[in-house]
């Protein structure tokens, strides 16, 4: 692989107390994503109840597994998901210090999301659609925030890495000369697809990845869970495919950051990529874990 | 071979995915004048039932669905002109989609696979199908069923859009009308006013016939 020999790319996450910096000279951005209440019935009929006591578990959750961040998403049908999500959203911030990525497809919700957040937040997301692009990137502007694009357009998910650099040339284009977005803010997710479905999307995503870093040098994030939809032994499979993404050049996912196994998968792949001097996180964690059992 | 040991056959190596030997025994079990209807009531549709059933219990994963699926669609290439030759029907014609301003199909595939497997006809309309799209397709195929998917909360809306074209083109009556994908309840189903809802492809097929069993009992009463 041509590595990228550009200045490092730093995406600066922020809450009103804490600061988070995406770049591939950092460990892994983990985005804890449990904090959304698709596919979950109980979830969605409390939070339409008002009843907001799960999220609070879920971050606690999500923090004590070691995310870095946290995405909010709120996308209840049938609800207003504006005022579902700046709750949220001003609930999490007294929970947590960790940068929140807001999360929804709905416009009126981001814009919400983002006049109620204190810091600087990462917006998930938006698409290389001229619609999405001209509605989502004035707030991203207006805001002063990060977003998360996906390099499809309003045809298809394109399963070649051809067409998905070219989506994304046209993101970074738009994003910067058109809306003064700054390149650092871009984060680009290389549409990680199931691979049960498709046994060549693994390498049409890895490759997405390498290239995305060896021209733009850009921070890279994807949904870890999808690749292994419809699978048995989910976890093993996130926990290779994280490694692999992160040596071509990913730098987050949204993940459960309840499960250990992938956590340390991505964590020992910090250490082996040089991005955890002298060890040190690892050995923390490992002492962590061994206090937490008790002397053997 | 018998054939008993061809039927069984087909139905082993469908539920396993061997396109290759399933298409090869179909061609025998003709050679040997089996009727097509035989091969698929006896075989092919009970083998992708078994299907069904080991991926809802969890015994089953999304590739041998597929593969199942396209070992199936192999050998029907050839029956289906015999079974139209023969009069044979199929037992529903069903019409889907994925909603416009949405592009994902891995769940509405999967779907589709599973709606053959059990003898419907599927026309399947794509991705970001506009709702005049689907006017236009049931106007043309007169499904028994419309399957209207979408996989963001943004594009169910969708779900509502469609139905009110329908409606206006005075087609609401004709079709029965099933919605799902991943952030798709009941709730919201009955909310804008859809016939059926299912979880999963596998449920798809159970809800698909009982909705369409209970349509022609009222037709016929």
């Amino acid at each position: 692989m041509n590595r990228y020999d550009g200045p490092v790319r730093e995406t600066v996450l922020r809450s009103a107390t804490k600061e988070v910096v995406m770049a591939s000279d950092r460990p892994f951005c983990i985005i804890g994503e449990r904090i959304n209440p698709t596919g979950r019935k109980l979830f969605q009929e409390q939070l339409r109840a008002g009843d907001l006591s799960l999220i609070e578990k879920d971050v606690h959750a999500q923090v004590a597994g070691g995310a870095d961040v946290l995405d909010v998403n709120m996308g209840v049908p049938l609800t207003d998901e504006a005022e579902l999500l700046v709750k949220a959203i001003r609930l999490v911030q007294t929970l947590t210090d960790l940068p929140i990525c807001i999360d929804s497809s709905v416009v009126e919700a981001l814009e919400a999301g983002l006049a109620a957040y204190q810091g600087r937040a990462l917006v998930n997301s938006v698409t290389a659609e001229d619609e999405r692009l001209e509605a989502i990137l004035p707030l991203v502007k207006k805001y002063d925030a990060a977003v998360i694009a996906l390099p499809n357009d309003a045809d298809e998910i394109p399963m070649e890495a051809d067409k998905r650099i070219e989506l994304t040339e046209k993101i970074v284009r738009v994003a910067t000369q058109e809306y003064g977005i700054a390149i650092e803010d871009i984060v680009i997710d290389p549409l990680a697809m199931p691979i049960g479905a498709d046994g060549t999307v693994g390498r049409t995503a890895l490759e997405t990845i390498a290239r995305v870093h060896e021209r733009w040098g850009l921070n890279m994030t994807c949904g870890a869970s999808n690749v292994s939809f419809g699978m048995p032994g989910r976890h093993a499979i996130n926990s290779s495919w994280l490694p692999l993404a992160m040596g071509a050049g990913m730098t987050s996912a949204i993940m459960d950051a309840r499960t250990p196994q992938i956590v340390e998968a991505v964590r020992a792949a910090d250490l082996l990529l040089g991005n955890d001097a002298w060890g040190s996180a690892w050995i923390a964690a490992f002492r962590a874990k061994q206090a937490a059992v008790g002397p053997s | 071979m018998t054939p008993e040991e061809i039927l069984q056959g087909l139905y082993d190596l469908t539920l396993v995915g061997n396109g290759p030997e399933v298409l090869s025994l179909t061609n025998q079990a003709l050679a040997l004048q089996m009727e097509p209807s035989t091969l698929l009531f006896d075989a092919l549709i009970p083998a992708l039932e078994e299907v069904g059933a080991r991926f809802e219990r969890g015994d089953f994963f999304v590739p041998e669905m597929l593969i199942a699926g396209r070992a199936m669609a192999g050998s029907m290439e050839v029956l289906r002109p015999l079974l139209a030759d023969t009069g044979v029907e199929t037992i529903g014609k069903f019409v889907m989609g994925t909603v416009q301003g949405d592009v994902h199909d891995i769940g509405k595939n999967l779907v589709n696979i599973m709606l053959e497997g059990a003898g419907f006809e599927v026309i399947d309309l794509g991705v970001q199908v506009k709702p005049e799209k689907f006017v236009a397709a049931i106007e043309q195929h007169q499904p028994d069923i419309v399957g209207f998917s979408a996989f963001l909360t943004t594009t169910m809306p969708m779900f509502k859009a469609n139905l009110n074209a329908l409606e206006k083109a005075g087609l609401r009556d004709s079709v029965i009308v099933m919605v799902g994908g991943a952030p798709v309840t009941q709730e919201y189903a009955d909310v804008v006013g859809a016939d059926g809802y299912a979880a999963d492809a596998s449920q798809t097929v159970k809800r698909a016939k009982a909705l369409l069993e209970a349509r022609r009992a009222k037709v016929m009463a």
